[in-house]
């Protein structure tokens, strides 16, 4: 049941032009961008810099935008309803749209990582480290969409998951290192799930010190977002 | 006969509003029970607590035996539920997304079958976007039935379909019935609840008003005889003719109609009005009330919102 929920969600995302490219071309483009036009300074080489923050772009955008809203949607037009009618469980139906979001993001590393190589990117830290912690980021990220999702009207969803992924970006040292951002931003944007991933990320792909405090956050907005779903998540 | 489903003194309210105010059904194993009422009437929200998607705030329920709010995840497998609407991915196609709802059940029917035999094979690999809406509503139906459901629950299934499909889904309703299926459908059409049910409710304000087999609803004295003349004819001769419990109207202009059992007696009554006053009628009709009739009556006329 599990492997028909799964694999019907990933079918319809690859079909959905718009959900493809929030999850790839988006994130390549910005691999891409940041690493060959030098408008924003960044330490050199640049790829090195770059990789982690479009990690986190991929694993939100996949994770929790395009999530919340195909979830939302899903609501609105009555799928939701219909699959729990003929029996599908609350577990299966949250397992299946987790799953299917896994194996998107899992295409996205692995496209990203390729597009990197060939840009110069060999990593000094470890990437199994790094898909670890891109894990745990998944995690938080898929529940807090499948709680924004599967709680408000699909419009609303629509709006809020577009406009908090864009803070996220601009708060969450996604295109610049938060260490390279003043202050204040660096500590706001340190508390948000994109701030603790992306600086994780590049704790583990450049071999640094593991900032504990990051996954503390992490694990802290993965907690408040699966309770929630698991609570307040409804059919329609 | 056992019940596969009763509800005894059912009370759902929204806020303010009462949409069921202690209601009683029973649908036995095995029958086809409609539910009628005009909009409003609870007839929706009383499927849903009986599908387990809104707990009731008063009153019993038990479905193939269960509670359907506490036991939900035993219930749902062995239920068929057909939505009023939607319930079906937009971007998905009809077999995709027949093939899905399939895969929850332990010993579905085949879908390719299903989708064949509701004549949705040329679109089996259509989006469900561009279905037009009685394709639509005959996916939404196969979805329904591919699980081999003990009880089905169809909220107005032939609601926009034309002629042709509604035949082919009263068909497959009466062969799910014939193989022991037990249904509870919902309807605005009462040539529907007339053809299929074996019993029939009537449902308002969330409140049972009249409840039977077709044949107990409408059976009754209450026939009638209508002829068409010229408008505006003075009735009151042919009222004093008739026997006071006949009831005599013009409820449009030319249309004449007594009704009252239609005795020998009571025609000749009528026939001997026309020649004494010279009036020739014309479109003379016998009839018996119908399902529309009992249904207006206990309703009333009043449209609702």
């Amino acid at each position: 049941m599990l492997t028909a929920q799964t694999t019907f969600e990933l079918r319809l995302l690859i079909r959905n032009g718009e959900q493809l490219l929030l999850a790839l071309v988006i994130p390549v483009a910005a691999l891409v961008g940041l690493t060959t036009i030098t408008l924003i300074p960044l330490a050199e080489p640049r790829v090195e810099v770059v990789v982690p923050g479009v990690w986190t772009l991929a694993i939100m955008s996949a994770g929790f935008t395009s999530l919340a809203i195909a979830t939302a949607f899903d609501r609105r037009y009555g799928v939701t309803k219909r699959l729990v009618g003929s029996g599908v469980s609350r577990r299966v139906l949250l397992a299946g749209k987790a799953a299917s979001t896994a194996l998107v993001v899992v295409g996205q590393l692995v496209l990203l990582s390729v597009v990197a190589v060939l840009l110069g990117w060999r990593p000094a830290g470890s990437p199994a480290l790094g898909l670890l912690v891109a894990s745990l980021g998944l995690f938080t990220f898929v529940g807090l969409g499948l709680w924004l999702g599967g709680t408000l009207k699909a419009e609303v969803v629509l709006g809020l998951a577009n406009l908090i992924w864009l803070v996220l970006v601009a708060l969450g040292g996604v295109i610049v290192p938060l260490t390279a951002a003043p202050g204040w931003l660096a500590e706001a944007g340190a508390l948000t799930p994109a701030g603790a991933l992306s600086e994780a990320l590049r704790a583990a792909l450049n071999d640094q010190a593991m900032p504990v405090g990051a996954l503390l956050v992490l694990v802290g907005w993965a907690a408040m977002g699966w309770a929630a779903t698991l609570q307040w998540f409804k059919w329609q | 006969m056992t019940a596969a489903l009763e509800v005894r003194g059912l009370v759902r309210r929204y806020g303010p509003v009462i949409a069921v105010d202690g209601l009683d059904l029973t649908v036995e194993q095995g029958s086809l029970l409609a539910l009628l009422g005009p909009n409003g009437a609870g007839k929706t929200t009383t499927v849903e607590i009986c599908e387990g998607f809104a707990r009731p705030d008063a009153g019993s329920v038990r479905v193939l035996g269960l509670d359907p709010w506490r036991q939900a995840t035993a219930l749902r497998p062995r239920i068929g539920v057909m939505l009023q609407s939607g319930g079906a991915h937009l971007s998905a196609t009809a077999d995709e997304m027949l093939r899905l709802v399939a895969a929850s059940a332990g010993q579905p029917h085949d879908p390719r079958w299903l989708l064949g035999l509701l004549g949705l094979d040329a679109v089996a690999r259509t989006p469900i976007r561009r279905l037009s809406g009685g394709q639509a509503q005959r996916l939404n139906l196969a979805m329904a039935l591919v699980g081999r459901p003990e009880l089905l629950f169809l909220d107005e299934p032939t609601a926009g379909l034309d002629p042709q499909a509604r035949h082919l889904v009263w068909d497959l309703l009466r062969a799910a019935r014939a193989d022991g299926v037990t249904i509870l459908l919902t309807t605005h059409l009462l040539d529907e609840a007339e053809l299929l049910a074996d019993r029939v409710v009537i449902i308002d304000h969330g409140r049972v008003v009249a409840a039977g087999t077709v044949q107990d609803l409408v059976a009754s004295d209450a026939e009638w005889l209508s002829f068409a003349a010229t408008a505006g004819l003075d009735l009151r001769k042919l009222r004093s003719a008739l026997p006071d419990d006949y009831e005599l109207t013009e409820p449009q202009p030319g249309r004449y109609r007594v009704r009252g059992a239609v005795t020998p007696a009571a025609m000749a009554t009528v026939a001997a009005w026309c020649a004494q006053s010279d009036i020739e009628a014309s479109d003379l009709q016998i009839g018996r009330r119908g399902l529309e009739d009992v249904f207006l009556e206990v309703t009333g006329r009043a449209v609702r919102s």
